[in-house]
């Protein structure tokens, strides 16, 4: 089984580096270990995270793909959908183990991941006071997610 | 061993609590109680229903089920369902499932929109047809990128297809790792296809069936309102209560596991009668907060009020007495214990302090404040002093089994203490219990009331607490006196649980009433 899993990560890395989602780069951590990969994801343009540079990792369980992968921003972003602590988790939709379904592909990920940034989903909120902001002020919230941007996304 | 004694001592104290129901009019003749064992526990599901129906004002109807016979019911409802709607039984299961296993509703849906309800619980159309493991030309398993003309492949009807071992391994992983069983999907992105106990039949292997089978039953239990677990840890019993959610605040539903453990339908804590369910809840929540105080660290230490030395409680009995000074007072209300006797048993009461007092604010807070620590000080003694109640039990149980070697005592002889420690234990809970309610009562003749039955329950448990810390060898000496007592507290409890829980049912003008805000 193991093998199997293996056979499937290496066909989706050699997708993934060959033809990455808009605005994302992909590389291993450690070459020898594809259960680790790295992310460089662009702040999207229509966002107020544009002009932002995004680190993120995707750590893939033994299990995958019968487990989700996990998502973490290690640099730190102000949105409701991540987690405000030094994980930066990212747990929703596709992300979780009960919605999560084996055929669903590491693009999929991160085109979702890449979506949230361009459409935060307030109403499943990990952080519910940037939540509760972004529904009543937005204004309020896209300065301070610019600000985060200058303050740890710039050019690294 | 000791478990084993447990279980015994529990189903005597049961079957005395039954004798207890038809002696109540009898006066307080303790050979009633002398453990009448042959007195069968008779009646709850056969006789007596066509007679006059045996239940306390404060006891529900209830039944308990093992694991054998939860799985029968589930078959039962199926079979019936089943030839009803004209559907496999697999079928039938699942749509069961996903109404939450209610029938009525489930008839009727299928009756008015048919295909709906079916595309909803994921059986879509046509089911006759045997689900088969099959080998596909070309076919390449999306989920591990396998290929090859001898990959042996499954797809239920909605056509989404993988190779068997990611099928399997798919359905270890919800089945093991997220203990899911009733509503998986087809692996399929985006298919809400519910995978049927058919194909589950195929493809599951067979150390996983048995895992399954616990799982669905599991959420039989957990979708029927009338069916709880037994919260006990490892008890694998279900209670079937018909008690409604919404009639909680009249009724008190307490329910007895086979496993000896006694429980509150309505919040699944241990029983608190006669408390309702939402006053525990606001209770426990306020001693919460408050129980870091240091007015609770004064509930377990006290100083003597004579000569002023620091005391731990060391017993149940609130009849202390100061090593130093020799000083006798009662624990409760640190008063001179000579004052209370028999006659004079008035701590169990709070006197409201007079008006022209409250109008101060300042004032008003410490009232509250005292108010609350009165209730709450009886409330955490009974508690503490049930621990301890049962820890002299424990010492004297082990003396009692040295004098049964030695002096010849038989084992049934000595289980009078046995069944006073049961007494003592279920009265403290109820007591206990009693201090919480009152804290949320409104004043009026029926508060009196319920205060004259605690009182006379608090005194007699007092009484009895007291008999059992006497030194060993006194102990058979008070054997008769002892039972009689265990007697008398058990029919107080009952006296004052069927007052309260006949108040609560009424309601009404002429009821106990709860001071405003109480319920919110």
């Amino acid at each position: 089984m193991a093998a199997g899993g293996h056979k499937r990560i290496v066909k989706e890395l050699s997708e993934v580096t060959g033809d990455p989602p808009a605005g994302t780069k992909v590389r291993l951590v450690d070459e020898s270990d594809v259960h680790i990969w790295e992310i460089l994801m662009d702040g999207p343009e229509q966002s107020p995270y544009s002009g932002g540079h995004f680190k993120l990792l995707l750590t893939l369980p033994k299990e995958y793909p019968f487990k989700p992968p996990v998502l973490n921003f290690q640099t730190k972003i102000y949105h409701p959908n991540v987690s405000n602590d030094d994980k930066g988790s990212m747990c929703l939709g596709m992300l979780r183990s009960d919605e999560w379904k084996p055929p669903n592909k590491l693009s999929a990920v991160l085109n979702y991941a890449r979506n949230l940034l361009i459409e935060p989903n307030p109403d499943d909120a990990v952080e519910g006071g940037i939540a509760e902001q972004y529904k009543s002020d937005r204004r309020g919230f896209e300065k301070t997610a610019k600000e985060w941007v200058k303050k740890y996304a710039g050019k690294s | 061993m000791d478990s084993e004694d447990e279980v015994i001592s529990v189903a005597s104290s049961e079957e005395m609590m039954e004798d207890q129901d038809s002696d109540l009019s009898m006066g307080g003749d303790y050979s009633d109680v002398d453990l009448d064992v042959d007195d069968p526990d008779v009646g709850f599901e056969t006789q007596d229903k066509d007679i006059k129906p045996k239940r306390r004002p404060y006891e529900v109807e209830f039944n308990i089920y093992g694991p054998a016979d939860i799985q029968s019911h589930q078959d039962q409802q199926i079979d019936e369902v089943s030839a009803i709607l004209g559907q496999p039984p697999e079928a039938t299961a699942i749509l069961l499932r996903h109404t939450r296993w209610n029938k009525e509703r489930l008839i009727e849906i299928y009756m008015d929109k048919q295909d709906t309800l079916l595309e909803e619980a994921g059986l879509g159309k046509s089911l006759a047809k045997l689900p088969e493991l099959k080998k596909v030309k070309g076919f390449v398993c999306e989920i591990c990128c396998e290929d090859g003309p001898d990959l042996k492949t499954f797809s239920m009807k909605c056509g989404h297809r993988f190779c068997l071992d990611c099928y399997r391994q798919y359905l270890a992983q919800k089945i093991q790792e997220e203990g899911e069983a009733a509503r998986i999907k087809c692996p399929g992105d985006g298919c809400n296809k519910i995978v049927d106990s058919k194909s589950l039949d195929l493809l599951v292997t067979e150390d996983l069936k048995d895992r399954y089978q616990v799982l669905l039953t599991r959420t039989y239990v957990d979708d029927k309102e009338n069916l709880k677990w037994c919260p006990a840890p490892n008890c694998e019993y279900a209670v079937d209560c018909r008690v409604k959610q919404r009639d909680l605040n009249k009724t008190v539903p307490t329910v007895h596991c086979t496993c000896g453990h006694h429980f509150c339908f309505g919040c699944t804590l241990n029983d608190h009668q006669p408390a309702p369910c939402s006053l525990v809840k606001k209770w426990l929540k306020k001693c919460e907060d408050d129980s870091e105080t240091a007015n609770w660290i004064s509930a377990n230490t006290k100083e003597c009020p004579k000569c002023h030395s620091t005391i731990e409680k060391n017993g149940g009995c609130n009849h202390m007495t100061c090593r130093k000074c020799k000083h006798e007072f009662c624990w409760m209300c640190m008063g001179v214990w000579s004052e209370h006797g028999t006659s004079w048993y008035n701590c169990n009461r709070f006197e409201e302090k007079s008006g022209s007092e409250a109008r101060d604010a300042q004032a008003k807070s410490r009232q509250s404040l005292e108010r609350y620590l009165h209730y709450y000080n009886r409330y955490a003694n009974h508690e503490q002093s049930a621990k301890l109640d049962k820890d002299i039990y424990l010492k004297t149980e082990k003396k009692m089994t040295q004098l049964q070697s030695s002096s010849g005592m038989s084992w049934i002889e000595v289980q009078f203490l046995d069944a006073a420690s049961q007494a003592l234990q279920q009265c403290r809970q109820t007591l206990k219990w009693t201090y919480a309610f009152a804290y949320y009562l409104a004043r009026n003749n029926l508060t009196e009331i319920f205060e004259d039955n605690q009182k006379d329950l608090e005194l007699a448990v007092e009484n009895l607490s007291e008999m059992f810390e006497k030194p060993t060898d006194q102990l058979s000496g008070l054997k008769v006196e002892m039972m009689d007592k265990t007697a008398y507290c058990t029919r107080r409890r009952i006296i004052l649980l069927s007052d309260t829980a006949e108040n609560l049912k009424n309601g009404g003008a002429h009821s106990l009433r709860l001071r405003p805000g109480s319920f919110d």
